[in-house]
């Protein structure tokens, strides 16, 4: 039986061997991931410090809110924005495939019988799935150190949209960065492209500050954008800032901005593969 | 090219000449200068697209300061660190992270390289000093774009302070800025020297980010049980917090009697940063066993 009939008939076999090959290659370096995960809390503690100081400005018995934040909520947003970006963030997602399509390596996926989004999706949920295993030590210790910064935990309904929206907020990373990288088609060269992206997600996704702190219609653009569902969104519902009939509507929005992706991904790799002439070896 | 030419007609003379050669640094250094401003005008797209992208990061960050200062009208209680006391602060930042930048990020990142890849042979060979050689060999011209932006800054902020500074303000802010320089570039070289010992020091940039990161900020929020400790640690045992610390409160703040001492340490951690690494990087230099060349 050759390859090719052999994915015919079980085509989950195929799946499930590039997951375990993926998770293997993952667990190579567990010591030197989970020193980073912990070190990369580092920058939050002179954020901690930035606010505090900032807060003690704004209200001298800690009573002063700013956006509706108290110094307490500040503090555990940014926590929580690191567990959105644990889900959202795809490092070199984008630059992959596109330094793939540059140098002729996406040729294999156009001539193997595998699905190269479907390949690079299986990839990230094995990297995202040891990273939250090695992770989850270094999360929990700083968690508990910094317990009192949360009331407690939010109920199971807020629980459940929480685990959706950082669910998703992991699908439309992943769909978003490829249709970047499936820019490479057009350009070859997309660095620039994603330095612009990287920029606007950083400030704008709410990892560096919640984004209700933005005032007029730079608040009302931003909302608009798909961005806040990397960082912001899901810190957001855990605190109990998106509630009702409003939290319905960001997960659906969410949601839309997922399949939004997925199409977008699909098209730009249909129609680039159409044009493209692998150069390269 | 010249100077290189001559260096070389020079070394072929034999082994003697070699020992007697006394390199001009300043010659040395300039040619580099000259070298790396080739290059970069020859991509010149690339350079342009660099100095936007680093530009517009630039003005990103004051935007996220200039919102910050929409709710609070200044950072930390009595501190002094208004508005524009802090946009002298965060150009201060500026000035010290794009000289470091531009000057001797480029070469630190190479050297670790060049110990793993045994390419140090050829720098360890030349007639120069070897640290002078790796950590100036490469200039990026784009990270000076951010040092005029920064300057901008500077020169917008202080002309919003109720009093312009004085000259002894004016004339102590480069000698300042040379000391913060002078404990960064220290950090650097002794980070990534340590590739000597550890191999590959991949996590090297993170970790020289996560420590130059407590710079950032004004000493005075570091302070309770957790902070006093920090703020100690970092202006006495690794002196980031002196970094931008003084030269800002140099300009931003009237000169206080309390902040002298601290002014005074800040020359002697210069001092003692530069020895440090210079020590540190001659005892990689012995341990350095050519590994791959």
């Amino acid at each position: 039986m050759t390859t090719h009939q052999l994915t015919r008939r079980f085509p989950l076999t195929t799946w499930w061997t590039v997951l375990r090959i993926s998770l293997e290659e993952r667990l190579v370096y567990r010591g030197d991931f989970a020193l980073g995960t912990l070190m990369r809390f580092l920058p939050l503690v002179t954020q901690v410090f930035l606010w505090g100081a900032i807060f003690e400005a704004v209200g001298t018995d800690g009573s002063g809110t700013i956006a509706g934040y108290t110094y307490q909520e500040m503090v555990a947003y940014y926590l929580l924005t690191q567990v959105s970006r644990a889900f959202s963030s795809m490092p070199g997602l984008a630059s992959t495939i596109a330094l793939q399509i540059r140098n002729g390596e996406i040729k294999k996926y156009l001539i193997q019988p595998v699905d190269l989004l479907g390949f690079l999706l299986l990839g990230r949920m094995a990297h995202k799935l040891v990273y939250y295993v090695v992770a989850a030590g270094p999360f929990a210790l700083v968690f508990f150190l910094c317990r009192d910064f949360f009331n407690g935990w939010p109920d199971l309904l807020t629980m459940v949209a929480f685990v959706a929206s950082l669910v998703m907020s992991f699908l439309l990373g992943f769909f978003l960065e490829a249709t970047l990288g499936m820019v490479g088609f057009w350009f070859l060269e997309v660095s620039s492209l994603l330095f612009v992206y990287m920029l606007f997600n950083f400030f704008f996704s709410g990892h560096m500050f919640p984004i209700d702190m933005l005032p007029g219609v730079w608040g009302t653009i931003v909302r608009g954008s798909p961005l806040q569902y990397l960082a912001y969104f899901p810190a957001a519902v855990f605190l109990g800032k998106i509630q009702g009939e409003q939290l319905a509507w960001g997960l659906g929005l969410e949601f839309a901005w997922v399949v939004v992706f997925v199409i977008l991904s699909r098209v730009t790799f249909h129609f680039g593969v159409k044009r493209y002439s692998a150069y390269g070896g | 090219m010249i100077d290189t030419t001559a260096n070389e007609a020079r070394a072929g003379q034999g082994g003697e000449a070699v020992a007697n050669v006394h390199p001009s640094y300043l010659g040395v250094f300039l040619t580099f200068a000259r070298n790396s401003l080739v290059r970069d005008m020859t991509f010149r797209a690339n350079f342009i697209i660099e100095t936007v992208s680093s530009l517009s990061w630039m003005a990103m960050n004051l935007g996220y300061y200039m919102l910050i200062f929409r709710f609070t009208s200044s950072i930390g209680r009595n501190t002094g660190w208004g508005e524009y006391e802090f946009f002298v602060f965060l150009a201060t930042t500026l000035v010290v992270n794009s000289i470091v930048q531009a000057f001797f990020m480029p070469n630190c990142e190479e050297f670790s390289e060049l110990i793993r890849t045994g390419g140090l042979d050829f720098a360890l060979l030349k007639p120069i000093d070897t640290q002078f050689l790796i950590s100036l060999q490469k200039i990026d011209w784009a990270s000076l774009s951010n040092l005029l932006f920064a300057i901008g800054l500077l020169a917008f902020s202080l002309a919003h302070l109720p009093a312009w500074p004085t000259a002894v303000q004016i004339l102590l802010y480069p000698l300042y800025i040379a000391c913060g320089v002078a404990i960064m570039y220290s950090l650097m070289i002794t980070l990534s020297a340590t590739s000597v010992w550890l191999g590959r020091n991949q996590t090297l940039y993170d970790f020289w980010f996560y420590i130059t990161n407590f710079s950032r900020y004004p000493m005075e929020i570091y302070h309770g049980t957790v902070g006093s400790p920090l703020r100690i640690f970092f202006t006495y045992i690794i002196p980031v917090l002196v970094v931008v610390n003084v030269p800002a409160q140099l300009l931003a703040k009237p000169l206080e009697a309390q902040s002298w001492p601290l002014a005074v340490f800040a020359l002697f951690a210069a001092a003692a940063s530069l020895w440090t690494s210079r020590q540190i990087f001659r005892r990689a230099m012995l341990s350095y066993r050519s590994a791959s060349s």
